[in-house]
């Protein structure tokens, strides 16, 4: 069934969350912001959040993107166990993206993990906004219903 | 993607087994009513009609989610199932939104008997609150006892959506200068428990009389269904008051349901959304038509030739329009 | 009265630069316009082409600047400021378990450090034991791991506590850490009044910025009071709380709003206390303060001079201080951390320069210097010894040391001062209308000009309104080079395995009944509004862990929730 062009595509929906227990929350704050501003739907959970909660908030939600900011040095450890539960959950198409303080060795790690991209301090607002709603599109043309 | 019912079916069945993932996605399929094959629809509310419907309402920041997020252990004490449907409005501009509620309710992740998610104010007119009685139908089938469902404010999208509510909690908090005043803002008369929250607050306790007060005289809540609306004083930062709350809200869930209400409030959301559902789709109707003859009508009205006359075309055209249209 | 400059004089200055605008700057603006039409300092004041005299309308020396160690203390609040003894090179450090963080210290104090600076791991820093599941994976990560007295006293285990000052970076759970100091001092048979340091013990600023809260803002300033006011009275050498704006800063506040913040936290903090009895000039000497040092090197050291200008009028005529220690502004200084890059990240060594050059002609008593790796991760050995040397050329080589608060007396500086300063006030006055800092933070103003500034700064980047070197101007593609910058390693999942194994050992061997009354008694002196100290000491005495503390006070204060505020 095809819907009449005029009612408006749903906005795409991001969880913008921070894991662990540090509290730099600048950056997420600012690029749920700039989502916002370019039209998206932000669901911001804020600081000090388990894996275990990104994931059922992702679910609930169901999220087109998650994008999580972490400065406290741990993001293997939570990334890790964020992906374990997405695919627990059924919810590992959803795709992931990483934000903060970062060592590059740690890129190619969390990439093998399966996050989609990272962005290290200094990233630009228009280039995370633009690869958020790529991922997002693709997501929304892929998805299936089972 | 599309919509076919055979596959919705299999959603529909493994969320009722308790997978998250399908309940998630079939929420944002109910999203959006407009768009589902009809039977289906009919399928999922042959399911519901037992729930709970709980509106929480009151003026922004008084503590609502935290008081949904502080209840919630209480009410699952109680053996129910809990859903969460929590409202936030949308950017005008830019269309975007960001949705707040969430942040106080995150203490629930590890328990599959509660399931939370956010809506935003949708486009349209009425969208919103199609979007909301689309997902208690939903959350209903799926067994969920309790509903909550959290709005601000006062607008016709809330008014809808407090029409689907069994029980309606109006939130407000000391502080807000004169405290009835505030509440005055169109929840005055709809409340059947008036909770003041914050009341660790320093002039709790003069807020707190000033309602009592205002409810003895009769100024304050809903008296149409024959029951005596209530206030508690309750704290959701220190969780006081919680328990006495679940006891007030179990009551009046057991009250309607003895005079044979609740059974009519389900009625009643199935028959505002049938309106609101209808109105949307005269909307669409609407515009489709009048953007086909827009540029004809131009002429016209620059030319102040039947202005009122041709909106009554284009209404009759729509209408006659609408038997092409979906969803079939 | 008392003008520095000779209303004649200004008259013919004016004439003179309007001739000069009008007859000389359009002609070379035709041949090279200027690099923008909108100059501003980071604050967004605006900066005019040149300054002269005529900037400094009513300049008044004695009543503005006067001569160091005199009051205001633009100058400075000593006489003889770096001449006699050079700023305090406080080098902020730590990672892993109290094994590694004791040889790190001792290494230190053979080298002839006594001032002694740990950072605490997140779960620390949070209240949050090692073997709670929120604090898996990040146990020793950026600080060291101080769940309970034993802990302490591995870290301090060979080091004479009545030798050393320690200062401690720790927020909401200030009271347990300073137990535990306090606790291990004792056992070591140091006096009290022998035990000298530091808490940051500054709880607005975690709700404006820092975000390490744990109680709501009205019990977590209680808190905080109770340290103070314990520590007043017991430990005369302790330095209670380090009244901050760096992290205002780093969370995207304008130097305005960081100067502004600060000391509106100050004048909340000083009238709480004056309200529990306590006299002004009894602790106002032991007040304490710590700022940022930005990119906008001008802007920073007016900052630094206006601020001493300001608290040193808010402790004399609002609050009647009488000791002119009263009137000190006493501050700490770190580089800022927000504007270091993982592009190109060799670069931040030179940022680290600049910003501790604008610290030094600022005035500060003790400075910390970024490593040009925090982008990444904890500095590494060798990028903190760059750090280290770094401060060590500012105050050997470059000579600006040996004369007192040598940007005074620059019109574009002593205009900048002012500048600063009135802006500064305009928010205190705000603030002060809306009944306080307590009462702003809860009604989220600070904390919302803090994220409104951070997105505008962040847009004017996008937009190419301001410069960051290798971000979005001079744009490398080196990503194998960042590879190749070394960085700190450690075995984290064995310190965290250790430090939960430590703690259980703790939990297994204490007198359990004498533990739990200690808890007992600690939740009805909270729940009576004593004050929590002598009771925290006591709990920490009876080996109840920090995460046992720190819960048994959630009970009674709540646990804070952020609304939501972008
Ligand atoms: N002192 C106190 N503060 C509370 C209490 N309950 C909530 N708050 C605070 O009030 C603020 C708003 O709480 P929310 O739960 O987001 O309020 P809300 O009504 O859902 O707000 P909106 O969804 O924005 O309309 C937060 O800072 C809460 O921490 C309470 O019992 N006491
Ligand atoms: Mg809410």
């Amino acid at each position: 069934m095809s819907s009449p062009q005029y009612i408006e595509e749903r906005p795409f929906k991001v969880i913008v969350a921070k894991i662990g227990l540090d509290g730099h929350d600048r950056g997420a704050k600012v690029i749920a912001r700039a989502l916002k501003d370019a039209g998206f739907e932000v669901v911001y959970t804020g600081i000090r959040q388990t894996p275990e909660q990104v994931a059922r908030a992702a679910v609930e939600e169901d999220a087109d993107v998650i994008g999580i900011s972490i400065l406290s040095g741990a993001h293997i450890h939570h990334i890790q166990r964020l992906m374990e539960k997405l695919k627990e959950m059924g919810a590992d198409d959803i795709p992931v993206v990483v934000g903060g303080t970062i060592p590059v060795i740690d890129v190619d790690k969390l990439k093998e993990l399966g996050v989609k991209d990272v962005f290290l301090p200094g990233e630009s607002l228009r280039r995370i906004t633009d690869v958020i709603r790529t991922l997002a599109e693709e997501r929304r043309r892929k998805v299936r219903l089972l | 993607m599309s919509l076919n019912n055979s596959e919705l079916a299999v959603l529909l069945d493994k969320a009722r087994r308790g997978d998250l993932r399908a309940t998630g996605k079939l929420l944002t399929i109910m999203e959006d009513p407009y768009r589902l094959p009809p039977e289906f629809f009919d399928m999922v509310a042959s399911q519901a009609g037992r729930a709970h419907v709980i509106g929480v309402t009151g003026i922004p920041g008084a503590g609502k989610s935290t008081l949904i997020s502080r209840l919630i252990p209480e009410l699952r004490r109680r053996g129910a199932r809990v859903a969460v449907i929590a409202i936030d409005p949308t950017s005008p501009i830019s269309g975007g939104a960001l949705l707040g509620d969430r942040l106080r309710m995150q203490d629930h992740a590890m328990d599959p008997g509660v399931f939370i998610r956010s809506v935003s104010t949708r486009g349209l007119k009425g969208g919103l609150s199609l979007a909301a009685l689309s997902m208690i139908e939903l959350f209903d089938a799926l067994g969920y006892e309790k509903i909550l469902v959290e709005t601000v404010g006062v607008g016709q999208a809330e008014v809808d959506i407090m029409s689907a509510a069994h029980t309606i909690l109006v939130v407000t908090m000391p502080g807000v200068g004169d405290d009835v005043q505030a509440l005055k803002a169109g929840v005055m008369e709809i409340g059947d428990i008036y909770v003041l929250n914050k009341s660790d607050l320093p002039d709790a306790q003069k807020a707190y009389e000033y309602l009592s007060f205002a409810l003895d005289k009769g100024e304050l809540g809903s008296y149409d269904s024959g029951w005596t609306p209530k206030l508690f004083k309750v704290s959701a930062v220190m969780g006081q008051g919680m328990a006495e709350l679940a006891d007030a809200i179990d009551e009046h869930a057991s009250y309607i349901r003895s005079i044979g209400l609740a059974r009519l409030k389900v009625a009643s959301r199935r028959l505002t959304l049938i309106r609101l559902m209808s109105e949307r789709m005269l909307t669409v109707a609407v515009e489709e038509e009048f953007k086909r003859v827009k540029a004809e009508l131009e002429a016209k009205a620059l030319k102040a030739k039947g202005i009122l006359a041709e909106a009554s075309e284009v209404a009759r055209r729509a209408c006659k329009n609408l038997d092409n249209l979906p969803p079939t | 009265m008392g003008e520095l400059y000779n209303k004649d004089e200004v008259e013919k200055i004016r004439k003179h630069i309007d001739k000069w605008e009008s007859d000389v700057v359009p002609q070379w603006l035709k041949r090279v316009p200027e690099r923008s039409n909108n100059f501003t300092t980071l604050s967004g004041i605006p900066i005019k082409r040149v300054y002269t005299p005529a900037d400094l309308n009513n300049f008044d020396y004695e009543e503005k600047l006067g001569l160091p160690g005199e009051y205001p203390f633009t100058r400075g609040i000593h006489a003889t400021m770096y001449r006699a003894r050079l700023w305090t090179m406080r080098m902020f450090s730590g990672y892993g378990g109290p094994e590694e963080t004791n040889r790190r210290l001792k290494f230190l104090i053979e080298h002839g450090e006594t001032g002694l600076s740990l950072a605490f791991d997140y779960p620390t820093l949070v209240g949050v034991d090692p073997d709670d599941p929120m604090a898996e994976g990040e146990v020793g990560i950026v600080g060291v791991s101080v769940p309970t007295v034993v802990d302490m006293e591995v870290v301090f285990n060979g080091i004479d506590m009545g030798s050393v000052t320690t200062n401690m970076t720790i927020n909401p759970p200030a009271p347990v850490l300073l137990s535990f100091y306090v606790a291990v001092a004792e056992k070591q048979g140091v006096p009290y009044n022998k035990i000298g340091g530091t808490t940051q013990n500054d709880p607005l600023k975690e709700f404006i910025a820092q975000k390490s809260y744990v109680f709501p803002p009205e019990p977590a300033v209680k808190v905080a009071m109770d340290l103070i006011e314990w520590s007043v009275k017991n430990l005369p050498l302790w330095n209670p709380i380090s009244i901050s704006g760096y992290h205002i800063r780093e969370a995207g506040a304008t130097a305005v709003q960081e100067l502004a913040f600060t000391l509106a936290d100050g004048i909340e903090y000083v009238r709480q206390l004056k309200a529990r009895g306590l006299d002004v000039d009894e602790f106002a000497p032991r007040l304490s303060f710590f700022f940022d040092a930005h990119i906008n090197f001008f802007e920073e050291t007016a900052k630094f001079r206006a601020a001493r200008r300001m608290w040193a009028k808010i402790m004399r005529d609002w609050f009647g201080a009488k000791k002119p220690r009263s009137w000190w502004l006493r501050f700490h200084t770190q580089t800022a951390g927000v504007s270091l890059t993982a592009q190109q990240p060799w670069n931040n060594i030179v940022r680290t320069a600049i910003e501790a050059l604008a610290a030094v002609l600022g005035g500060t008593q003790s400075l910390h210097t970024n490593s040009f790796d925090e982008p990444f991760r904890v500095p590494s050995e060798f990028a903190a010894k760059i750090a280290l040397r770094t401060q060590q050329i500012i105050a050997y080589e470059t000579g600006v040391a040996d004369t007192i608060d040598p940007l005074a007396g620059s019109y574009y500086v002593e205009w900048l001062t002012d500048q600063i300063e009135e802006e500064a006030w305009k928010y205190i006055d705000r603030i002060e209308r809306m009944g306080g800092m307590l009462e702003a933070v809860k009604k989220g103003f600070p904390q919302r000009e803090v994220a409104d500034a951070a997105y505008r700064f962040q847009k004017d980047v996008e937009d190419g309104r301001r410069f960051i070197v290798g971000v979005n101007i001079f744009v490398e593609n080196e990503v194998e080079d960042i590879r190749k910058v070394p960085l700190l390693e450690f075995d984290q999942k064995g310190i965290e395995e250790r430090q939960r194994k430590r703690i259980a050992q703790v939990r297994s061997s204490r007198d359990q009944q004498r533990w739990s009354r200690a808890l007992d008694e600690l939740r009805k002196a909270a729940e009576r509004g004593d004050n929590i100290m002598p009771y925290v000491l006591q709990a920490v005495k009876a080996y109840a862990t920090l995460g046992e503390i720190m819960n048994t006070l959630k009970e009674v204060y709540g646990t804070y929730v952020e609304p939501p505020i972008y």
